[in-house]
């Protein structure tokens, strides 16, 4: 029996359902937990014959790209990127997340972060943006955000084919309401409780009357998340995947 | 003809108070030219990061010489927050104007084409727009409905620098796939590349690799600084980012005093022997 799944390798697998029918999915700098989940869907669907594109920033072997940084956001703006990651510093309850800095006044903010980087554009293009942020304490889940780096909704008016339809934390999954301008928790992971969300959370969300565990990977899914995905993930993430192999050994079972 | 010169023959072409573009973290970050920049005390400069940047921009925000800095941001990646650049926030003593990475490209494509603005989609309702007071909003010209769109206007740097791999002896320097470089150089008025070495062959001869390659053209001068991204990697290959170093710097800068011991070793790390 291989160890039961750690609750990053649950996230991995949280992200990798919400990207169901993706075709294209990019994953921004710094982000080992969305690379292998877009690696992980990418093997899943190879294996029903279909094919999903990747482009990992800062990967040279999992990346399209090669006309420099502005490709990303010139293919978002056309519609040939379903899904990408955001998170924030803030997060708020309307959806809106701040990557630039917290308290006192812009730009003297008490707490300075490194800045929007994509978020203001892609936020508004990318069709499934998925908002991650593992840390889930008040202090990042605010009733409203600082400053502004992407909101999580417009005016009508303005044109936004994308925007947030997630919120993955290491506590548990939001969906959001583009319309409403607000999330619902919609499962829990594994020795967390509802409550204990609620808690910690510094924004009012809707609660439906049964909330689900969040679901583990399956024996299949564990094996080629410690197989494959963990030895693709090496290549830009080799301290990510080391760390991973430390805590939990190769799985080799016949599949 | 685009001219091989020593280092601080080329870091001298960058006047106080001058616009210079800067290349990211993955694309040749320019480390041997800040150094050099640094010693040669030019100051009032305006950094444009092109489109963030790391111990590069940072390091030399410690000391004073940066008056605007226009980014998407400054990070240090795994090691953490840039220290100078939070402290030159917390401090009040440059001016910020906080961009989002498709802006500076836009800003850069414009300068490209000689136009004074390129629209881009996105950005509205956003606290990066409401403080910078230089892009402007119009409504679509060519809709019907109404439909807001974001100007960005061309930036319009001085001198753009970056570390390449390779440069032949004609000026011509190998980029890769790493186009932003030559965004910032068909902006720039100048562009000044330090690399790895020079290679006798002409880089633009092969029609099957000259798209990889910026045109002396657009290069104004070189110089051959081995190493010259360090403690960052280079993409071609010849050595990785160093994260010992940038982590130990991200701890050390944390305060004035460490920063000041550290930018004394780094100064002191090329000097010849």
């Amino acid at each position: 029996m291989p160890a039961p799944a750690t609750p990053r390798e649950l996230l991995i697998v949280a992200i990798a359902r919400l990207l169901d029918g993706c075709r294209h999915v990019a994953v921004g700098a710094s982000s080992p937990i969305p690379a292998s989940a877009a690696m992980l869907l990418r093997a899943q669907k190879e294996q029903q014959d279909e094919v999903v594109r990747i482009s990992v920033l800062g990967s040279q072997e999992h990346n399209f790209f090669t006309n420099g940084g502005v490709e990303l956001f010139d293919c978002a703006a056309q519609g040939r990127i379903d899904a990408f990651f955001l998170g924030g510093g803030q997060i708020d309850g309307q959806g809106n997340i701040n990557l630039v800095g917290g308290g006192g006044d812009y730009p003297q903010t008490k707490v300075r972060w490194p800045g929007s980087f994509g978020s203001s554009y892609l936020a508004f293009l990318v069709p499934r943006v998925i908002l991650f942020r593992e840390e889930h304490s008040p202090r990042v889940f605010v009733e409203q955000v600082d400053f502004v780096s992407a909101p999580g909704t417009s005016p009508p008016e303005v044109y936004r084919p994308g925007g947030p339809v997630a919120l993955l934390t290491g506590l548990g999954l939001f969906s959001f309401d583009r319309q409403a301008g607000r999330f619902t928790l919609r499962s829990v992971h594994p020795g967390h409780t509802v409550e204990e969300i609620v808690a910690a959370t510094g924004f009012k969300f809707d609660i439906p009357e049964i909330v689900p565990t969040t679901p583990g990977p399956d024996a299949a899914t564990l094996a080629l998340l410690r197989g494959r995905v963990r030895e693709e993930v090496s290549e830009c993430y080799g301290e990510f995947a080391a760390a991973w192999r430390a805590e939990v050994p190769e799985v080799v079972t016949a599949m | 003809m685009t001219r091989t010169v020593a280092l601080d023959d080329l870091v001298r072409r960058i006047k106080p108070g001058a616009k210079v573009a800067v290349a990211p973290d993955y694309a040749g970050p320019p480390m041997a030219t800040i150094r050099e920049l640094i010693r040669q005390g030019t100051g009032d400069l305006h950094v444009v990061c092109v489109p963030s940047a790391g111990m590069v921009v940072d390091v030399l925000l410690g000391t004073g010489q940066v008056r605007t800095l226009e980014t998407a941001a400054i990070t240090l990646g795994e090691a953490g927050g840039a220290p100078r650049f939070q402290a030159a926030l917390k401090q009040g003593s440059i001016r910020i104007m906080d961009a989002t990475c498709p802006a500076i490209h836009a800003g850069l494509l414009a300068a490209q084409k000689g136009v004074p603005f390129v629209p881009l989609r996105g950005i509205i309702g956003t606290d990066v727009l409401a403080n910078r007071p230089d892009w402007k909003v119009i409504q679509n010209p060519f809709a019907d409905a109404e439909d807001p769109i974001v100007l960005i206007p061309a930036i319009l740097p001085d001198i753009a620098i970056f570390h390449a791999p390779v440069a032949d002896r004609f000026g011509n320097v190998q980029i890769g796939r790493r186009r932003e470089l030559a965004s910032m150089a068909y902006a720039a008025k100048s562009t000044l590349v330090t690399v790895e070495r020079i290679t006798d062959e002409n880089l633009l001869h092969s029609e099957l690799s000259a798209a990889a390659v910026l045109p002396s053209l657009y290069v104004d001068a070189v110089a051959v600084v081995p190493e010259g991204a360090k403690p960052y990697g280079m993409w071609s290959g010849e050595y990785d980012v160093d994260p010992a170093e940038v982590a130990q710097y991200a701890r050390v800068a944390r305060t004035e005093d460490g920063f000041r011991d550290y930018l004394a070793r780094f100064l002191g790390a090329t000097v010849p022997a």
